[in-house]
């Protein structure tokens, strides 16, 4: 069962990316993105995060790509002129990207083989929120600073329209 | 129970497709989403061998993965802006400025 | 106060330094005067000095090693000075002289604009000069040998603006550099088979069986060539005649008195060595006494003032040589300072005569300035005198001395020459003497001519001078007048091997009246020919004329140095610049530029300022990176 839902989410997940690649309009890119973002979730939630899965869906699905969005209807931009001449990097591109595909494989193996603990602890929220605020307490408030700190970035840079 | 091993070459898929699309796309804007495709592909890397390991350090570095990401976002978005207003474009074959 | 003889060469020094370094600032008067007193300084200690050596009676003198210099392996080498007999009497000549041409400058050199590097120069001679004489080491002295070269070099080409004068000093240290090379190599077969460069473990090499006979010549030998470079004999005087762009006290200084007779030093100095090479020894004998006649007949066709007493010099010297290489040292040391006397105020008693004609130096443009120029008229001719060897002046008693030791040691052929040499320098001196100061005057009223005497500065030096050219002799007096009357000998002989020929008191009366018949004989020819019939030496001239040019020619030596050795040296540098200098040496640095350009641009590609080209390295890099990780 579990790998039913996997294949649908991953496939999902992947074809959505790969329309994205394809299409030419950059709306269409960020809603097929928000789409890969959501099912990225779903799978998040195959892995026994549920946490992680909510903060995904809420954060970057509903945050980030509607930041994304404003800014694509903000510029209204046409689409994109005729395509240049830049075949030889495109397949350079995707020859490297094979390679690092298979490279990671190899390395994600390793990694597996190398450290084989026990069994999963389990999405269990009170753990990770001891966690949180135990052993990545600074972390934690840091990124809270952080936060903070792009705003007020945000503000400063583009906050002001030039001429005024 | 599916293996990690499948999560991570979906991983590490995801992660390839946003390089290529980071290579393919013009606009400035869309190849900044590609990067965020490749953040989460890592965020699915971490989760998986934190569920390999058993641990649950893989979430909260997940999480935080996320906030930075989206701090990051909204920073690139105000310089993507900035960048519009000076130049009219956001197509990166026009910003060569440090052409040498 | 004797025993800070090691300042002797070290206050000059110091005045030099001074002097090149901040003389720009110094007010003329200053500059003059601190220079003649840096070396009536040394003047002093060296006559300290001298008292302590009379009183000491014997010994081996005054040593003092200042500092250790070289020390590499088993050689080693350190600043030694050393004050015997033999260097105290080159030490007093060298600053008693130099006192007097320092005085003199100041009055000579009054309007040039470059008084204080003139003065710095002739410091720094003197400095390197003392050095040569007090050396206990034969390479302390070769640096002093070669630094007295540099600073002739330095002085010939004063006026470097005149290109005559510029390179006259570039031959005068080429040819210098000839014989420096052979003295190099004599220092190295010494160091090697002495195994010191202390002078006196050289000295005592022959007997100590350390060197043998054929390394003893040689090393002899080359160390002579050396000497003939300095101190212009045959092959290598060709530079002294041309030295005389040079200003005149330098001419009188350095070309007279003290740095061409370094080489007569040096062969005293190592005495040890030719004592003990008879080869050797014949070597300098013969070239002295053919270089005495030869450079005479030269002096007779010359018509500059200056050049005369230049072939005078080297002349001169050869009659030095020729003392030494007979084996009477202390003959040619004494030749050699009475030389110093009269040459010297020769010298600047021209130089006076130049001074008041306003730089005219060619005799056929001079003539009755007997009444003109009343003070320098009687010291230029004590001068000739002294140095034709009339009876009771310097030279006789010098001159003499020499020609008796190769007489008394059976070399008669060596004799005749310089007996024949004697007339001969008579004649040519006394020839200068009635051109210039006798005669109808044919120097013309140009404004620049301000036929007067010269200032006190100028003229008392001259006196002095011309007192000791007529006087010194008597401290060298032959045996005739006993044994003890030779103070020279016996001073000298301290350090120097004794002479040891005896003659019958008869031939020593035959020896020196054959002296002075020699001396009247030239003066008498001279008379002859530039007093009372003038037309003969033009008759003589147009009769031999091909004998006439081939003298004046200066016998072409100098024409067939430059077609054998000059110009086949100068072709060849001249293809080796071509082809190595130009297409190699700057082939490879314009080459290694052309490179480094290259891969710049080279590089350049890679900044195209694109985005997408930045994050194509980028995943190179990854790539690399991981898989570096998985290996």
């Amino acid at each position: 069962m579990a790998w039913v839902i996997f294949a649908i989410l991953s496939i999902l997940c992947a074809g959505a990316v790969t329309a994205m690649i394809v299409s030419r309009n950059q709306a269409h890119n960020a809603l097929f993105l928000v789409l890969a973002f959501a099912s990225l979730g779903g799978i998040f939630g195959l892995l026994e995060a549920p946490f992680a899965a909510g903060v995904q869906v809420l954060v970057y699905a509903g945050a980030i790509m509607v930041l994304f969005l404003f800014a694509i209807m903000m510029f209204d931009l046409r689409e994109a002129g005729p395509r240049e001449k830049r075949r030889l990097k495109v397949v350079l591109a995707g020859g490297l990207g094979l390679v690092l595909l298979a490279e990671l494989v190899l390395a994600g193996r390793q990694a597996l083989s190398a450290g084989r603990a026990s069994a999963a602890a389990g999405g269990d929220l009170a753990h990770l929120g001891r966690l949180l605020f135990t052993d990545y307490l600074y972390a934690f408030e840091i990124t809270s600073l952080l936060i903070l700190a792009a705003l007020v970035g945000a503000l400063a840079l583009a906050g002001r329209r030039e001429g005024e | 129970m599916i293996p990690p091993l499948a999560f991570l070459g979906l991983a590490a898929l995801l992660f390839v497709l946003g390089t290529i699309a980071f290579f393919v796309k013009k606009d400035l804007l869309v190849q900044f989403m590609a990067v965020e495709i490749m953040l989460n592909a890592g965020n699915l890397a971490i989760l998986a061998l934190g569920r390999a390991t058993g641990k649950a350090d893989g979430q909260a570095l997940v999480l935080f993965v996320i906030t930075v990401a989206a701090a990051e976002a909204v920073v690139g978005l105000a310089i993507i802006v900035l960048v519009f207003r000076r130049r009219k474009s956001i197509r990166t074959d026009d910003l060569k400025d440090l052409k040498g | 106060m004797a025993d800070l003889f090691w300042l002797i060469p070290l206050v000059p020094g110091a005045g030099a330094f001074v002097l090149l370094l901040f003389g720009r600032r110094m007010s003329r008067r200053w500059i003059g005067l601190q220079a003649s007193l840096a070396v009536l300084i040394s003047f002093v200690l060296s006559t300290a000095g001298l008292v302590r050596l009379v009183q000491a009676r014997s010994g081996t003198g005054l040593t003092r090693t200042l500092l250790s210099w070289i020390v590499s392996g088993s050689f080693s080498t350190s600043i030694t000075f050393r004050f015997d007999e033999l260097a105290a009497v080159m030490a007093l000549v060298v600053t008693g002289v130099g006192f007097l041409i320092h005085v003199y400058s100041a009055g000579y050199m009054a309007d040039d604009k470059a008084y204080d590097r003139y003065f710095g120069f002739l410091n720094l001679f003197t400095f390197f000069m003392l050095v040569l004489v007090l050396a206990g080491d034969i390479v302390l002295m070769f640096v002093g040998w070669e630094g007295v070269g540099l600073c002739s070099y330095l002085l010939i080409g004063f006026w470097f603006d005149r290109p005559a004068a510029a390179k006259a000093g570039m031959k005068a240290f080429v040819v210098n550099r000839i014989g420096d090379a052979a003295f190099i190599i004599a220092i190295l077969l010494l160091l090697t088979a002495v195994g010191s460069s202390s002078l006196s473990a050289i000295n005592a090499a022959p007997a100590a069986a350390l060197l043998s006979p054929a390394l003893v010549t040689l090393i002899a030998i080359l160390l002579f060539v050396g000497a003939t470079g300095k101190s212009a004999q045959i092959p290598l005087y060709v530079w002294l005649p041309d030295a005389m762009e040079g200003p005149t006290p330098v001419s009188a200084l350095i070309h007279a008195a003290t740095m061409v007779t370094s080489g007569v030093y040096m062969v005293c100095r190592l005495s040890g060595l030719y004592a003990a090479s008879a080869a050797a020894s014949s070597v300098v004998a013969w070239i002295g006494a053919v270089t005495a006649v030869f450079a005479a007949t030269m002096a007779f066709v010359q018509n500059d003032i200056k050049r005369v007493l230049a072939y005078s010099t080297i002349s001169q010297i050869g009659y030095m040589f020729l003392g030494c290489g007979v084996g009477a040292y202390a003959a040619g040391l004494f030749h050699l300072v009475t030389h110093a006397f009269f040459k010297s105020l020769l010298f600047l008693a021209a130089g006076s005569v130049i001074h008041a004609l306003g730089g005219e130096q060619d005799m056929r443009r001079m003539g009755g300035l007997r009444k003109s120029l009343p003070a320098t008229f009687p010291v230029f001719l004590v001068g000739a005198l002294a140095i034709s060897g009339v009876p009771f002046l310097s030279g006789f008693f010098s001159k003499d001395a020499i020609l008796r030791s190769a007489f008394a040691g059976g070399r008669y052929v060596l004799y005749a020459l310089g007996l024949a040499g004697a007339v001969m320098t008579a004649f040519y001196m006394f020839r200068l003497i009635y051109r210039t100061f006798y005669g109808e005057p044919k120097a013309g009223p140009a404004p620049e001519r301000h036929l007067h005497e010269s200032p006190r500065t100028m003229t008392v030096p001259l006196v002095v001078l011309a007192v000791f050219s007529a006087f010194a002799g008597f401290a060298g007096l032959p045996v005739l007048f006993g044994d003890r009357a030779n103070i020279f000998g016996r001073f000298a002989g301290r350090v120097l091997r004794p002479v040891t020929h005896h003659l019958a008191p008869s031939t020593e009366v035959v020896l020196v009246l054959a002296a002075t018949l020699s001396a009247l004989l030239g003066i008498g020819l001279a008379f002859v020919f530039y007093r009372r019939s003038p037309a003969i030496p033009e008759r003589l001239v147009r009769r031999f004329p091909r004998a006439y040019r081939l003298l004046a020619g200066k016998y072409y030596v100098d024409e067939a140095y430059e077609a054998a050795i000059i110009r086949p040296l100068v072709r060849g540098s001249e293809q080796v610049y071509r082809h190595f200098d130009l297409k190699v040496v700057d082939g490879a640095l314009n080459g290694s530029a052309a490179a480094a350009g290259l891969a710049g641009r080279g590089l350049n590609v890679l900044q195209s300022g694109l985005l997408r080209d930045y994050a194509l390295a980028f995943l190179l890099g990854a790539i690399l990176f991981v898989g570096f990780l998985l290996i």
